[in-house]
């Protein structure tokens, strides 16, 4: 099975990606070597087999006490973000 | 020569005051200075920082406080998340973050008194086989600079290879700590699904991710292990089983018939179909020690082994799309130039702060997990998983251990694979099914073909960390390949 073009742009819109015009033509060659490769999986029989999600066998998500542990550190975390104004998070205007 | 020494000489050195961590401490950095332009095996070295840990566990010895790691120099990959230094992940996404805590493996080591000297160059996002997908650019193997080191943890591997530090820390995927350790002469261990806590490293593939040491013996790995591993309430994965004391195994005398006597090796059928002879003889010649220090073999069958690169790009690719979704240029990152709107900041910033693989990847796991294919790839591949697991435990039921080779060939030519991803992803053909598994697997180095190191690969059950270290330790006893150094490392 072989992706085109369409496909390609698709998955990139999907996955909030976007492609340049010299990029895109190698990805639709790559991600279709890809999607055959991982094709061989259905030649395999497996009626009956339970999906595998988990490594472990018995593991569960644990609960902890719904207790504060973490504190107001949201000066620190902000100094990383690309631009912020009072304590908040600026992204281009989205509601007209 | 302080850098020949393993971790257990240089603590007594330390204990004894003869030397201290602080020259210690500079004796690394120097070495790194030195030695690391041709390698770029550190994204960033921490010289300061460093002097400063070193001054206060230097001050603890002082006081007389003994500890295996206490004053020890170690490198991280740039994967874990370490409070107030640039933490990469080797991607320009990540180029400008630091870092605003430490990860649970960092702090751990930390308190016991290891001084982090640098961190280490990596696969963009611990995607690669090659550490060809770095943002800082490529790491070059100290056997052979025009080869690669392997990857992802290509760069700690590298270091430990050098001798940049006594041991370095890396993740492993499928195979990120393993094939790198294989490849350039030192051993690594990647231990069971959960053993190590995840916290503060940046999250690849959930289901499969594990982190582990870089050393240059298993004695050294046991050391760094036993500080590493241990339940972590802030991992959801972290499991609460009590971690032995891995060094006092190692140390346990040898019972008569041999120091492995009773141990029932698994020789992995089919990590033999079409191996190249001079690979296969190194790996046969190693469990022929393995014969010789009391151990038995025999020939074991995983019969859907072949389906595990497959599988596991289905499963890795689903994980990664939805990981790493958390890259959206609004809250830390890359952030796009003037974006038109919000989807165009998105785009862009994902798309001009992602590398070629990772992009590659985050598209393979959306298709896959797209509708109309979920069911044909993500939930396809689940159950292969499970028959790829099955398989490991059925070997188990008759072995204690299984080995084979860590990867199908020596160090590769940069550039080499850089065509075509599936013939880059089947260079990890060996180490997948033990990720998939959630399996705990070693490599140890065996010999050498054309001048480049090989790995011997160990895999055990769930938990059987002990059992691997002292079988790679009983086998280090009697052989000498882990002591070979590069030349212009010596």
């Amino acid at each position: 099975m072989s992706l085109t073009r369409q496909d390609v742009e698709k998955i990139a819109h999907l996955a909030r990606l976007s492609i340049t015009e010299e990029e895109m033509p190698v990805y639709v060659t790559s991600l279709s070597s890809i999607v055959n490769f991982v094709d061989e999986l259905s030649r395999v029989d497996t009626g009956g087999v339970e999906p595998m999600a988990h490594p472990l066998d018995g593991q569960h998500q644990r609960l902890r006490p719904d207790a504060v542990v973490d504190h107001d550190n949201h000066e620190k975390y902000q100094r990383n973000a690309p631009e912020v104004q009072a304590g908040l998070y600026v992204v281009p205007r989205v509601i007209e | 020569m302080l850098h020949t020494l393993s971790i257990g000489e240089l603590a007594a050195l330390l204990e004894a005051r003869t030397t201290s961590s602080v020259e210690l401490t500079r004796h690394f950095l120097a070495r790194i200075e030195r030695l690391n332009p041709s390698l770029n095996a550190i994204i960033t070295p921490t010289a300061e920082a460093a002097l400063l840990a070193a001054a206060a566990a230097d001050r603890r010895l002082a006081a007389g406080e003994r500890g295996p790691l206490l004053g020890i120099p170690i490198i991280h990959k740039d994967i874990f998340c370490t409070d107030g230094v640039r933490t990469s992940c080797a991607s320009r996404m990540l180029d400008n973050f630091i870092a605003p805590y430490d990860a649970t493996v960092v702090a751990r080591l930390k308190s016991a008194g290891a001084v982090m000297v640098g961190k280490a160059n990596m696969d963009e996002f611990a995607m690669g086989s090659s550490n060809e997908n770095s943002y800082y650019g490529p790491v070059r193997n100290p056997w052979d600079t025009t080869k690669v080191p392997g990857g992802s943890s290509g760069g700690s591997a590298a270091a430990a290879a050098a001798r940049l530090a006594p041991c370095a820390t890396g993740t492993d995927t499928g195979g990120s700590i393993r094939q790198p350790a294989a490849l350039t002469g030192v051993t690594g261990i990647k231990p069971t699904y959960g053993r190590v806590s995840r916290y503060g490293i940046v999250a690849f593939a959930s289901s499969l991710d594990q982190a582990g040491v870089f050393a240059r013996s298993a004695a050294d790995a046991a050391a760094v292990l036993e500080v590493m591993a241990g339940f972590d309430p802030l991992d959801s994965t972290s499991v609460d089983v009590p971690v032995p004391n891995y060094s006092a195994e190692l140390a346990a005398p040898a019972s008569a018939g041999g120091p492995l006597k009773g141990l029932k090796i698994g020789i992995l059928r089919e990590f033999f179909d079409g191996l190249e002879p001079r690979n296969a003889a190194l790996i046969h010649a190693a469990l022929e020690v393995y014969t010789a220090l009391g151990a038995t073999t025999v020939e074991v069958s995983l019969p859907h082994l072949p389906l595990s690169v497959p599988a596991y790009y289905v499963v890795a690719s689903a994980e990664c799309s939805s990981n790493l979704s958390r890259f959206d240029g609004v809250r830390f990152g890359y952030r796009c130039e003037q974006p038109r709107d919000l989807l165009d900041l998105y785009k862009r910033s994902r798309g001009e702060g992602f590398g070629a693989e990772v992009k590659r990847r985050i598209m393979t796991g959306t298709y896959v997990l797209s509708a109309g294919y979920f069911d044909a790839y993500y939930l396809k591949a689940q159950k292969v998983r499970r028959l790829i697991s099955q398989d490991f435990r059925a070997a188990f039921s008759t072995v204690d251990l299984v080995a084979g080779p860590t990867t199908p060939t020596p160090a590769f030519s940069l550039g080499a694979k850089l065509e075509d991803p599936v013939t880059m992803y089947l260079n990890d053909i060996y180490t997948i099914g033990a990720n998939l598994a959630g399996l705990p697997g070693m490599s140890v180095p065996c010999g050498f073909i054309d001048g480049l190191p090989l790995g011997l690969q160990l895999i055990g059950p769930h938990f059987a960390e002990g059992k691997l270290l002292n079988a790679a330790h009983r086998y280090q006893e009697v052989t000498g390949w882990h002591r070979q150094t590069p030349r212009g490392y010596e």
